[in-house]
C-alpha cells in the first residue's frame, strides 16, 4: 500500500500538466465559444523549441525557454489572426474544425522543420531523485507543480484584478453586451489566443525534461488537457486545477492498481462519464443559458 | 545557325549510339522500401545500402561480367501500394529478384504475388511469420525477435536471476516481443511475475515500475522502441529500481543513448553486431562485413550506418552469391539462395535450408551494456 503514495505523486506531476492545458482549453472557449483543438499542438511547439534554441542555437536554458514560450505565443496569435479572424461569420462548429485543420498544419510543418526524431531536453535542475516517505520524485517534478501553481495565482489575479482581465470576464458573460459598454471583443479574442499558446508551451516546456518532445506529442497532452478542461466545466479557475490532478492521479492508479492497459482509457471514460452525467462539470451548476 | 543543328545532330547521334552501348544484358533487381512515411527510419538506410552496393559491384565489373540494374520504388509503409508495386516489378520490369519491404505488413502483403509469380523475395523486415510456415520464393534478412530474448534469458539463467517483470509497448513490436517472453520463460526455468504495457506515445512509465518495483521480480526486461524505452530508463533511475533493466534490440542506436541520457548507463541490450563492430574480436567472422560495410557507408553518407542498412547489404549480398554460383534466372537465383551456408554478412551468419529462409543463429545477437555513453560487450 505503501505504492499508493508514489502513484499519487507521480499523478500529481502529470496532471498539473493535464491542468495547464486545461486551463487553455477554458480560456478560448469562455473569449469564443469554440473549442481550439489546436491548443495541443502549442504544448508540442514550447517543447520542441526549447530543444531548438537550445541544442541547436545553442542558447542557454533559460534565453531558450523565454524564446520558446515566445515563438509558440506568435503562432497563436498568427493562429488567430490568419485563421480564425477572417472568418468572422462563422458557426461554432466551423471554427472548431478551422482549429483541427490548424492543429494538423502545425504538426505538419514541425515535422518538415524538425524531423520525426525525438528529442530530449536537459531538465531544469539535475536528475537526482528526491525522496519523499517511501516515494520519490525529480527535482523537474518540483518545477512542474511550481511553475503551474505560479501560472494559476496569475491567472487568478488578472480574471479577477485586472482591467482586461475583467474585460475577458465580461465577454466570456455575454459578447454583445460587453460590446455595447465599449470592449473590444475582437482584441479579447486575440488576447485569449495569446494566453493560452504561452501557457500551453509553458506546459510543454516544463514536461519536456521528462518526457522528451517531438512532432507529434502534442496530439495525446492536448486530448488529456481537454478531459480536464471539461471535468472543470470550462472554467478558468480552480475547477480545471482539480479536474487535472483528478484525471492524473486517476490515470496513475488505475495504471499501477488495474492494469496499464487501461491508462488512456481511463481518461476518455471519465470524459465521456462527465459529459453524460454532469455536462456542465463536476463541480459547476447547471447553467440553462449556456447549451 | 547551321554549325549550331550540326552539332545537335551530332550530340543526338552519340547520345543514341550512347544509349546502345549501354544496352548491354543487365540483371534487373527490384526493391522497395519505405523510404518516405511512418517506416522511414527504415527504409531510408536500406534505400541508400542497396543503392550503394549495387554501385559498388558495378564498378567491380558486376557479377560474372554483368551489371546490376536496380530498380528502387517508394512504398510509403503503406501494403496496399507494396501490393501495387510489387506487381510493377514482376510484369513491367521484368526482375530476376526483389528486395525488401522494410515491415513486416508489407512483405506478408505481396508474399502471395511472389510465390504466384516465380520470383524470389528477401525480406527486409523483422516479423517472423514472414518466413514461418517457409515459403518457396521468400527470405529474409532482418534478425527475429525470438533470437534477442533467449540471448537475454540465456544471460539470465546464467546469473541465476529467474523472476524477471516485462513491459512492453502495445504495438506490433512490443506485443511480438511480450509472446516471445512469455513463450520462451519455461525453457530458461524464469517466471514472468509481472507482466505490464504501455503505450507507445506514453510519457510517464513510473506507475506501472512502481508496482514492479514492489513485485518479486530480479529483473526488468523492457520491450520497444523510441522513445518509450528512454522515459522508462529515466522514471526507473527516479524510482530508484535497483533490479538489472534489459531492453530490446528494438533501442539499439546511439539514439537512445542520447534520449535516456544518464538514466541509460548499465543498461543491457541484445544487439546486432553493427553497433559495436569496432568492438568485436578479430576471430569474429562477421567483423570484416562489417567494417567493410560501417566504413563505406560512412564516406558515402556521412551518416553512421545501422541494423536497418545492414539488412539491405546482407539482400544484396546474398543475391550476389547466389546468381555467382548458379545464373541470373528467378528459380536457378531461389534454389541456389536457399543453398547458402555460412555466409558471413551484416545481421549475422546466414544459412538457408529448405526448412528455414531466416538462416540465423543465437549469434546474430550479443549483448550489450551502455557504459560511459558507449557501448561495450557483455561477455
Amino acid at each position: 500500500m505503501e505504492q499508493i503514495l508514489q502513484y499519487s505523486l507521480s499523478g500529481i506531476a502529470t496532471g498539473a500538466i493535464y491542468a495547464l492545458i486545461g486551463i487553455g482549453f477554458s480560456i478560448i472557449y469562455n473569449a469564443t465559444g469554440i473549442i481550439n483543438f489546436a491548443q495541443g499542438e502549442f504544448v508540442m511547439l514550447g517543447g520542441i523549441l526549447t530543444f531548438f534554441f537550445l541544442d541547436i542555437l545553442q542558447f542557454p536554458l533559460w534565453g531558450a525557454i523565454i524564446l520558446a514560450v515566445t515563438g509558440a505565443t506568435l503562432c497563436g496569435l498568427l493562429f488567430e489572426r490568419l485563421a480564425i479572424r477572417p472568418l468572422a461569420k462563422a458557426t461554432p462548429i466551423n471554427l472548431v474544425i478551422v482549429t483541427i485543420g490548424g492543429s494538423i498544419l502545425i504538426r505538419g510543418l514541425a515535422m518538415l522543420i524538425w524531423g520525426k526524431d525525438t528529442h530530449s531536453v536537459p531538465s531544469f535542475s539535475g536528475d537526482n531523485p528526491i525522496a519523499i516517505g517511501s516515494a520519490t520524485l525529480l527535482p523537474q517534478h518540483l518545477w512542474i507543480m511550481g511553475i503551474t501553481l505560479a501560472v494559476i495565482c496569475l491567472n487568478k489575479y488578472f480574471f479577477y484584478h485586472t482591467i482586461n482581465g475583467k474585460a475577458m470576464r465580461a465577454c466570456a458573460y455575454n459578447p454583445r453586451a460587453a460590446g455595447l459598454v465599449g470592449i473590444d471583443v475582437k482584441r479579447m479574442v486575440l488576447l485569449s489566443f495569446v494566453i493560452s499558446s504561452a501557457m500551453g508551451s509553458l506546459a510543454g516546456i516544463i514536461i519536456a525534461p521528462l518526457t522528451m518532445t517531438a512532432y507529434d506529442v502534442g496530439v495525446m497532452l492536448g486530448l488529456k488537457g481537454f478531459c480536464a478542461a471539461i471535468i472543470g466545466g470550462m472554467s478558468t479557475g480552480m475547477s480545471v486545477v482539480v479536474g487535472g490532478l483528478l484525471l492524473g492521479v486517476l490515470e496513475s492508479l488505475g495504471a499501477g492498481l488495474i492494469s496499464s492497459g487501461y491508462k488512456d482509457a481511463i481518461a476518455f471514460i471519465i470524459l465521456l462519464l462527465i459529459l453524460f452525467i454532469r455536462p456542465q462539470g463536476l463541480f459547476g451548476k447547471a447553467e440553462t443559458e449556456r447549451v | 545557325m547551321g554549325h549550331r543543328l550540326l552539332s545537335y545532330l551530332l550530340a543526338a547521334v552519340f547520345m543514341l549510339s550512347g544509349a546502345s552501348a549501354f544496352a548491354a544484358p543487365t540483371i534487373k533487381i527490384g526493391a522497395l522500401f519505405s523510404v518516405t512515411g511512418p517506416a522511414a527510419f527504415l527504409g531510408e538506410p536500406e534505400r541508400n545500402t542497396a543503392v550503394m552496393v549495387v554501385d559498388q559491384i558495378n564498378k567491380a565489373g558486376g557479377i560474372k561480367g554483368k551489371k546490376i540494374e536496380l530498380i528502387v520504388y517508394d512504398t510509403n509503409g503503406d501494403a496496399t501500394k507494396a501490393k501495387q508495386l510489387v506487381n510493377k516489378l514482376i510484369k513491367n520490369d521484368k526482375v530476376s529478384a526483389i528486395i525488401g519491404p522494410s515491415t513486416t505488413g508489407e512483405s506478408m502483403a505481396i508474399i502471395n504475388d511472389v510465390e504466384k509469380a516465380g520470383v524470389p523475395l528477401i525480406s527486409c523486415a523483422a516479423g517472423i511469420k514472414i518466413t514461418e510456415p517457409v515459403k518457396k520464393w521468400v527470405f529474409k534478412t532482418a534478425q527475429n525477435d525470438s533470437l534477442a530474448v533467449a540471448r537475454i534469458y540465456e544471460y539470465l539463467q546464467k546469473n541465476r536471476l529467474n523472476k524477471v517483470a516485462i513491459l512492453t509497448v502495445s504495438d506490433g513490436f512490443g506485443q511480438s516481443g511480450r509472446e516471445q517472453l512469455k513463450a520462451q520463460a519455461k525453457k530458461y526455468g524464469i517466471s514472468v511475475v509481472s507482466d505490464d504495457t504501455y503505450g507507445p506515445k506514453d510519457t510517464d512509465m513510473s506507475p506501472q515500475l512502481t508496482k514492479i518495483r514492489g513485485s518479486k521480480a530480479q529483473a526488468l526486461i523492457c520491450w520497444g522502441t523510441n522513445p518509450g524505452p528512454a522515459v522508462v530508463a529515466k522514471n526507473a533511475r527516479q524510482l530508484g529500481l535497483k533490479m538489472p533493466v534489459f531492453m530490446s534490440h528494438g533501442v539499439s542506436s546511439k539514439k537512445f543513448i542520447q534520449l535516456a541520457g544518464d538514466a541509460a548507463e548499465g543498461l543491457k541490450l541484445p544487439s546486432g553486431k553493427v553497433i559495436v563492430a569496432d568492438l568485436l574480436p578479430a576471430s569474429d567472422p562477421q567483423k570484416k562485413s562489417l567494417m567493410a560495410f560501417v566504413n563505406d557507408y560512412k564516406k558515402h553518407y556521412r551518416a553512421e550506418g545501422d541494423h536497418f542498412g545492414g539488412h539491405a547489404w546482407d539482400a544484396v549480398m546474398l543475391l550476389k552469391g547466389a546468381i555467382e554460383r548458379g545464373g541470373d534466372t528467378p528459380a536457378a537465383i531461389r534454389d541456389q539462395l536457399e543453398k547458402t551456408r555460412q555466409f558471413h554478412g551484416i545481421g549475422g551468419t546466414f544459412t538457408f535450408t529448405s526448412q528455414d529462409h531466416a538462416g540465423l543463429g543465437k549469434d546474430a545477437f550479443v549483448l550489450v551494456e551502455v557504459k560511459n555513453k558507449d557501448w561495450v560487450i557483455v561477455k
